[in-house]
């Protein structure tokens, strides 16, 4: 079938749209000066230079991926044996966890972030910590989606089954026979609620705001200061972003190709 | 069957408690402080009555659903059309423009704010462009107005659109187009007839997830502007951390009011989504 013209250009629409602001930003961070003219007046690496050579972006980078990793981590370890179990054991409760990610998806970073701030911040627990919990509730629903159909993939029920015949007690079969399997499915949700754990901004800007400086805070700062700068960031961030989703895109190619 | 029990128990505890930490006691508290008089004392239905009456929260509620209803028309309106002429292509071409909207999803907040200054700010490439050739289209336009707005929230509304649109197509086989144009249906009637109505309520659902999504956003608009824009967000922010003097109270009334929009599209959504399964089985 011949496609008409009329596809490119509907196609081509979308794909300029959320194109242009991607290059444009990337020109920037590498343009010297870039006031009048219409192309950058020259090219240079020296806002990367700049920006790898500042201490404060650095420790923000550091903070972002501990507050964004360690979230991931706990999550996992916290909701991937409590999904298994209800599935497996006690299927009526799933049922109220998925109306848990229907709640989560009513409660945007903002409203949780009130709520949060009226309930610990007299508490004086840190509120680092309470961000690291509200984390869990906002990738709760990709967690849950990703440990679920990993399951079912993997034919959980059977397995235990197998493994259980052979002796192995349901820790161990739990441990070395299913967690092994679901491996590949939960470390693409992983990846992914780590993708939006490090562009986070609502949350850790009203819980803790600058007291615990992330890299989404520090480009918040420096949009006002030094918009070359800025670019760079948000390159680099993208850049991120991308490599994250092409392991992710990998990975699921594999699995598929494996079942 | 008692030694499964204990691996359940062990394994849902901390799961229950940390759901119950971190989404039921702030619901609970944010529901709570919303009855409270200013200072957290007392129960009142003042905060609420604040909010109906003044005209500022009014109009705070009326911007944030203008700008919701009209990104998420233009964005779904480029993405219905955008969709379908992508099933036309090659699966390889498919999947490669699926994973680029799926990356520029993710592309959104504070790093997207700044890269609309950076094409379209007061010294941004197109304005300069713009200006360099003479041509005076964006004296009317102003990125830090609500027109500027909504073209940034038509950027993170767009790839969700099209990612939720796409699939949609998939339910309409090849065979009912065949079946149609042999019984004499030209493809406008085709579409007309069948097409659209098949897919409407699809359409409808994912218009109400990308509105509850809008309805909730705050960082973009934080971020271009600080506090000027008067979105239900950018209020709730200010009024809750707020520099000069912080009404928790006043926030966590708005707020639940602002939440029970959200629940108000969801269930539009689900009962949306439920008509069509009805109807095609």
């Amino acid at each position: 079938m011949k496609k008409s013209f009329y596809h490119y250009i509907t196609i081509g629409i979308v794909v300029l749209y959320l194109l242009i602001p991607l290059l444009g930003t990337f020109l920037y961070s590498f343009a010297t000066s870039w006031h009048k003219t219409i192309l950058p007046e020259g090219l240079t690496f020296k806002w990367y230079i700049e920006l790898f050579g500042d201490i404060r972006f650095l420790e923000s980078l550091g903070r972002s991926l501990i507050l964004s990793l360690g979230a991931t981590i706990l999550t996992l370890i916290i909701m991937v044996p409590a999904i298994f179990s209800i599935i497996l054991y006690a299927p009526k409760l799933e049922k109220i966890v998925q109306s848990l990610v229907v709640m989560t998806y009513a409660m945007p970073g903002i409203i949780l972030a009130v709520g949060l701030i009226r309930a610990y911040s007299t508490s004086g627990v840190s509120m680092v910590l309470i961000t690291i919990g509200a984390y869990f509730v906002g990738i709760l629903p990709y967690m849950y989606q990703g440990t679920r159909n990993s399951l079912r993939n993997i034919n959980a029920e059977t397995l235990m089954e197998a493994a259980e015949i052979l002796g192995a007690s349901r820790y161990t079969a739990f441990i070395k026979v299913i967690v092994p399997n679901i491996m590949s499915g939960i470390l693409v949700s992983s990846l992914l609620s780590f993708s939006i754990l490090f562009g986070e901004f609502v949350l850790i800007n009203l819980l803790v705001g600058g007291h615990f400086e992330t890299v989404q805070i520090y480009l918040y700062q420096k949009l006002s200061q030094s918009g070359h700068i800025a670019s760079a960031i948000v390159v680099c961030y993208f850049i991120l972003i991308s490599i994250l989703s092409a392991v992710m895109i990998k990975m699921t190619r594999q699995k598929k190709e494996t079942i | 069957m008692k030694r499964m029990n204990g691996m359940l128990l062990i394994s849902i505890i901390p799961f229950i408690i940390f759901v119950l930490l971190f989404l039921f006691v702030p619901l609970f508290f944010m529901l709570y402080s919303s009855f409270q008089e200013n200072g957290g004392t007392g129960f009142t239905f003042s905060q609420y009555m604040e909010v109906f009456r003044n005209t500022y929260y009014h109009q705070a509620f009326k911007n944030s659903m203008l700008i919701s209803f009209f990104s998420s028309l233009i964005a779904i309106t480029l993405a219905v059309f955008a969709a379908y002429s992508i099933t036309l292509f090659s699966k390889k071409v498919q999947d490669r423009i699926l994973v680029f909207a799926n990356l520029t999803a993710n592309f959104a907040g504070i790093p997207l704010a700044f890269a609309f200054i950076v094409i379209l700010g007061n010294s941004g490439l197109f304005t300069l462009l713009f200006k360099h050739f003479g041509w005076d289209l964006l004296n009317s336009f102003n990125l830090y107005s609500w027109s500027g707005l909504v073209l940034i929230y038509v950027y993170f509304q767009l790839p969700l659109a099209v990612m939720l649109i796409y699939p949609v197509y998939q339910g309409i086989q090849a065979q009912w187009k065949e079946a149609a144009a042999l019984l004499g249906a030209s493809p406008s009637q085709f579409w007309l007839k069948i097409g659209v109505p098949i897919i409407m309520p699809s359409i409808a659902g994912t218009f109400s997830i990308l509105f509850a999504n809008a309805m909730g956003a705050y960082a973009s608009a934080f971020a271009l502007t600080g506090s000027a824009y008067n979105l239900v967000t950018i209020r709730i922010g200010a009024i809750t951390t707020g520099d000069i003097f912080a009404r928790p109270e006043l926030g966590s009334a708005i707020a639940t009011l602002l939440g029970l929009t959200m629940v108000l599209a969801l269930l539009i959504n689900e009962w949306l989504t439920r008509r069509i399964r009805r109807d095609l089985s």
